[in-house]
């Protein structure tokens, strides 16, 4: 909403400046985004000397003129009839923006080069004179900005307006804040019509056949108008908040919505069939071509405005093509309504059509100001346009608004706001923005909120009013009392941090992509036909179709991560995520968010240094790091297992396992898929992991129990099996634990061999066992004799042999 | 006349002071404490000495000579250990073989941040769904359809009735329906708003916050706000509260900061205002209560939420907030 402060100042009077004014609103609820100088568009215009002028070769309206702009002498090309040697005027540089749009460039006039303009009042929308250029007080330096030599200032308020103040959608409305911070006065424009008789009603009726859409409709009929161009001072005004001028009737309608906020239509009152209006909703698919000449196909929740056969303005929204103010409009009915705020918004929004009039009066206008702009508008159409106003008013309001007194005690206020105002002094506050005061008592008081301020129903709006008016800054700062006592933070939020304080520790840096992943995201993961992860959240309007669907798999966006830093020369990375993939649960249903953690490492494991040379990363890297993570966390009885191909399509096949337990399956680790690598645009492998956290959560004890530390020394023994090179390590490893004596207390795989001198199709694998016992030192002899038949079990169970 | 024990025992004191390397400690040793050494051949020679005196000179003698031991031998021990690092030395200023450590996202660093300082005040931590049912993200908060209020928040659907929730206020309903009074709680998380340019990305991060219970009044909220803006930024941080509207609370207030960057003499980042927008606040609106079935009477409370990324942006001096979310490397080493 824009307001100039030479417009407020018609209804206020204003005692500061523009910056403090802007300071005053912004403190009181309306906050002022920008002061700018309406006239700061004429900056690039100077005051210039012509100092030579002679002949255009080829047109004798046209005059060369050499012109000092104080710091250059620029040819300019100008055809004004009072253009002469010595004038001093106005010149505007290129890129002049003028008030109707236009960028001056410079250019060449009939075969010259011209540099600049000079300038009419009226190019330059400081005044009416159109035909001459303008002639300057010769005491003026030349050089000068135009605004500041001939004092042009007339500050702009911008004020971002919250959607509970539609009153504030009017000048009259800002001014009205204005009064109440200056406790100062508002003198209102005159709106009084004295009707002598009622010739309106036998020349027209209105009919609303919709009340719940359209709770009051007025019109009045004014005669005899001629359409031209609006006088200055109301072009002036339109200017001055950014609206362009159209003829005189529009800008009536114009200037006083924007004065009021009230919407105003002018029907042209011969082309309404049978000179009447029907307000009534429209028929489905019903079509309509509205003023800027768009056809719109209607629906039967849509109120039209109608004449005796056809719809001729969308009620609230916009008039239609073929009621328009033409310029041989003579005629004009003049609406005033009070619309349906949902309605209007409904339409505005179903239409994708928003205007002035439909922001305006989806917020809700006066319900009770209808008449005084109808009055107003008729007033200066009679003024203006020459029109002659017929008597009488038609007023349908089949649906009267009502106005509730609200009870307002002064000690729930401040136990509210913590202040401590009394009854008079709330009663104050409230009167000095106009609310009524119907009844005072010690305590209380009843208020009559003003028509206009439609947001106001409860006492807490009230109290708002008071706190707002008084100022927050007066309301003591105070300090709530607390009882100590708590609840722990939830078991995710506190494992969530664990991890990411693990990750970051074991080199994972943290990434946060964007929840929505692409349409096709699962056709790049290669996922199956049926895989579960296909069920995914689509979005009804996403950005982009990369941001279509809510991920179902943290994967990629990970992948997208490693594809931008790839691009960037970034080529070792370790990230991780933790956050939520969702999953549809079917139509209307909230779909299932899971806590997942993913990681990806590519690149090197290790940065070529003077320690040595760079090592790419592997399967067992990222598999060490994730099952350190599950041992620090705690998570009890994880297994890893070979993953099923089908599992995991977009992980390489035979490069894949599984983290379960038991029949729980936690999440996935291996190499991303070479056809999905490519699919992301990936130049070079990367391993991936995703775990299931929300699962994971009640695997992990947060007990602790200390153990007594071992009082008695370990035993080592090393055994190394040659056995089936399909063999897994992780049965045998089970198998030891399992048929092992219980004096096992650990073993742990120290080497991987195959080839020479192992037999083809075998390999080689040598253990550490740990053997102790909680109450002796365990003598070598009896230490062999178990290793000696825990070998021999081992060789038996999995067909192995011993090295020679 | 014959060298006193006390002129032998400076002669070799200031003999060693001059002593360059081991060898010639062990030299000096020789020459005074070896067999034929000056100080053995003295003690030897005792005899030389009035019966009378003998008793005196000889104690003063091998007080010398085991000082004189001590000496060589401390010595000895230093130029040993001078001479090996002279002879064996590394190049301590090579590079370490590094740890390699991670770093937390930046919107992670200010969120735990927020709620460390919440937790400190006696805030409990909630979360909430982020595809949320138009009721909780909307309805609840006294937000109907077809109200302008809507416009605020551009919002993405997934279905009439389901949508990504647009801010964490829902956690408020939610955590009302889920338990009576007093509530105090913040609920950090990730929301969605169908928006995209340089100051806003279609997902971001905020923390809610709702205190209810008997007697919170306005200036309750204020005092709380600043304890919190006084912890996140600098103790000596202005603030004012400005008069605002959120359809959930009445009163509702926006927080400014004094811009962090000009200190409220205008600049870029606060559009020449000298103020920043960092908080939204209010007071419960009785219409939630009346949805969650508390006494509006009984009780009272204020509710506030912020952006993660804002105040991250601000805090680290971060000009885009699309960097958040791109995972450049080289940005996300920087925290």
């Amino acid at each position: 909403m824009k307001v100039s402060l030479s417009w407020l100042k018609n209804y206020v009077s204003i005692d500061r400046g523009a910056d403090e004014l802007a300071k005053a609103l912004t403190m009181v609820g309306l906050e002022v985004e920008s002061v700018t100088n309406r006239f700061a568009y004429l900056q690039s215009v100077v005051v210039g000397r012509i100092v030579e002028t002679g002949r255009h070769r080829k047109s004798k309206q046209l005059t060369l003129c050499s012109v000092d702009t104080g710091q250059r002498q620029l040819p300019i090309v100008c055809g004004a009839p009072n253009v002469r040697k010595g004038l001093l005027s106005a010149v505007a540089l290129p890129g002049t923006v003028f008030p109707d749009g236009t960028v001056l460039s410079a250019g060449v006039i009939r075969g010259t080069r011209s540099e600049a303009m000079l300038c009419s009042e009226k190019e330059l929308g400081i005044g009416p004179e159109a035909s001459t250029i303008i002639e300057l007080d010769d005491a003026l330096t030349v050089g000068r900005q135009l605004p500041e030599a001939l004092g042009l200032d007339d500050p702009v308020l911008e004020i971002d307006l919250t959607p509970n103040r539609p009153d504030c959608t009017s000048i009259i409305g800002i001014a009205r804040e204005i009064a109440g911070i200056q406790k100062a006065r508002i003198s209102y424009p005159d709106y009084s019509i004295s009707d002598n008789g009622n010739d309106i009603a036998a020349m027209t009726s209105v009919t609303i056949e919709a009340p719940e859409l359209c709770p009051r409709y007025a019109a009045r009929l004014v005669t005899d108008i001629e359409i031209k161009d609006s006088p200055d001072w109301l072009q002036d005004r339109l200017l001055s908040v950014g609206l362009r001028p159209i003829n005189n009737i529009v800008d009536i309608t114009n200037f006083v919505m924007m004065e009021t906020g009230q919407p105003l239509h002018a029907f042209d009152f011969d082309q309404l069939a049978e000179n009447r209006i029907v307000v009534k909703t429209a028929h489905n698919g019903e079509h309509f071509v509205t003023l800027d000449q768009k056809d719109r196909q209607l629906t039967d929740e849509m109120l039209m405005i109608c004449d005796g056969e056809k719809p001729v303005a969308i009620g609230g929204i916009m008039g239609g093509l073929n009621s328009e103010i033409e310029p041989t409009t003579r005629r004009v009915l003049i609406e005033s309504a009070y619309f349906n705020p949902g309605s209007v918004r409904k339409t505005a929004k179903t239409l994708g059509l928003a205007t002035d009039a439909s922001y305006r009066f989806e917020r809700g206008v006066d319900p009770k100001g209808t008449v005084s702009a109808l009055n107003r508008t008729a007033l200066l159409m009679v003024e203006i346009a020459g029109g002659k106003l017929v008597s009488g008013l038609i007023d349908e309001n089949p649906r009267p608004s009502v106005t509730q007194p609200i009870e307002l005690s002064a000690e729930k206020t401040n136990r509210l706001l913590g202040t401590s105002f009394d009854a008079k002094q709330i009663r104050s506050l409230l009167e000095s923005i106009e609310f009524t005061i119907e009844k005072q008592t010690a305590r209380t008081i009843t208020v009559v909120p003003p028509s206009y301020r439609v947001d106001i129903t409860r006492p807490e709006d009230l109290m708002e009013e008071a706190a707002r008016l008084s100022g927050y800054d007066h309301i003591p700062l105070t300090h709530p009392k607390m009882p100590a006592e708590g609840k722990p933070m939830p078991k995710l939020l506190r494992v969530r941090n664990r991890i990411k304080q693990l990750m970051t520790g074991f080199g994972f840096s943290e990434a946060i992509t964007y929840s929505f992943i692409s349409g096709n995201a699962c056709d790049m993961l290669n996922l199956a036909g049926d895989d579960p992860r296909r069920q995914t959240v689509a979005v009804l309007n996403p950005l982009s179709e990369d941001q279509a669907v809510m991920r179902s798999s943290m994967i990629p966006g990970l992948l997208g991560a490693m594809r931008h830093n790839l691009a960037h020369q970034e080529k070792n990375l370790k990230l991780f995520e933790i956050g939520k993939t969702y999953l549809a649960q079917g139509a209307d249903q909230l779909p299932g968010e899971t806590e997942m953690l993913a990681g990806l490492w590519t690149g090197a494991r290790r940065h070529p240094s003077w320690h040595g040379r760079e090592v790419e990363c592997d399967f067992f890297d990222l598999k060490g790091a994730t099952e350190t993570l599950l041992q620090a966390l705690g998570v009890a009885e994880v297994q890893f297992s070979g993953a099923p191909d089908d599992l995991c399509r977009y992980m390489r096949p035979g490069y894949t396992g599984r983290f379960h337990c038991g029949d729980q399956h936690l999440g996935l680790l291996g190499e991303v898929h070479p056809r999905v690598q490519k699919q992301f645009e990936l130049k070079q492998t990367a391993f991936i992991f995703e775990l299931n956290v929300d699962q994971m959560l009640p695997l992990i004890s947060e007990r602790k129990s200390s153990r007594p530390i071992p009082r008695y020394p370990s035993v080592p023994r090393d055994i190394t099996l040659i056995v089936d090179r399909n063999m897994q390590a992780q049965d045998i490893l089970q198998r030891v634990m399992q048929v092992g004596d219980e004096l096992i207390e650990s073993l742990h795989l120290f080497d991987v061999f195959e080839g020479k001198p192992i037999p083809e199709g075998k390999k080689s694998l040598s253990f550490r066992v740990i053997y102790r016992a909680a109450d002796r030192t365990l003598e070598d002899e009896y230490v062999n004799r178990l290793h000696a038949e825990t070998t021999a079990r081992l060789v038996e169970e999995f067909n192995a042999l011993l090295p020679a | 006349m014959e060298e006193t024990i006390d002129q032998i025992h400076a002669k070799a004191i200031s003999e060693l002071d001059a002593a360059a390397d081991i060898q010639a400690v062990t030299a000096l040793s020789v020459k005074y404490l070896g067999r034929k050494g000056e100080v053995t051949r003295f003690l030897r020679n005792i005899s030389r000495y009035r019966p009378e005196e003998r008793a005196a000179i000889g104690k003063r003698a091998n007080q010398v000579k085991q000082e004189l031991e001590r000496s060589f031998k401390d010595v000895a021990e230093r130029l040993e250990h001078t001479g090996a690092a002279k002879k064996e030395r590394i190049d301590v200023t090579l590079p370490g073989r590094p740890a390699g450590h991670g770093t937390l996202h930046p919107i992670t660093r200010i969120t735990e941040e927020i709620c460390d300082i919440f937790s400190r005040l006696g805030f409990d931590i909630a979360e909430g769904p982020e595809v949320e049912l138009d009721y909780y993200n909307f309805e609840a908060l006294n937000i109907p359809k077809n109200h302008p209020a809507r416009d605020m928040q551009d919002t993405f659907y997934i279905s009439e009735n389901i949508v990504l929730r647009t801010h964490t206020s829902p956690v408020q309903i939610r955590t009302m329906e889920k338990q009576p009074p007093p509530v105090r709680v913040i609920a950090p998380g990730k929301v969605y708003r169908c928006d995209s340019d340089l100051t806003h990305t279609p997902m971001f991060h905020q923390v809610e916050g709702l205190l209810v219970d008997e007697g919170i009044s306005f200036g309750d909220l204020k005092g709380v706000l600043t304890t919190f803006v006084h912890q996140m930024f600098d103790p000596h941080t202005s603030l004012r509260f400005r008069p605002s509207f959120f359809p959930f609370t009445e009163p509702s207030a926006e927080v400014d900061i004094l811009c962090v960057m000009c200190r409220g003499s205008g600049c870029r980042v606060c559009s020449n205002s000298g103020w920043l927008e960092i908080l939204g606040s209010g007071m419960v609106h009785p219409a939630l209560y009346e949805n969650v079935g508390y006494d509006a009477d009984k009780y009272t409370g204020f509710a506030f939420g912020m952006g993660v990324e804002r105040i991250a942006m601000l805090k680290y001096g971060i000009d885009d907030i699309r960097k958040f979310f791109e995972n450049d490397a080289r940005f996300l080493r920087q925290f």
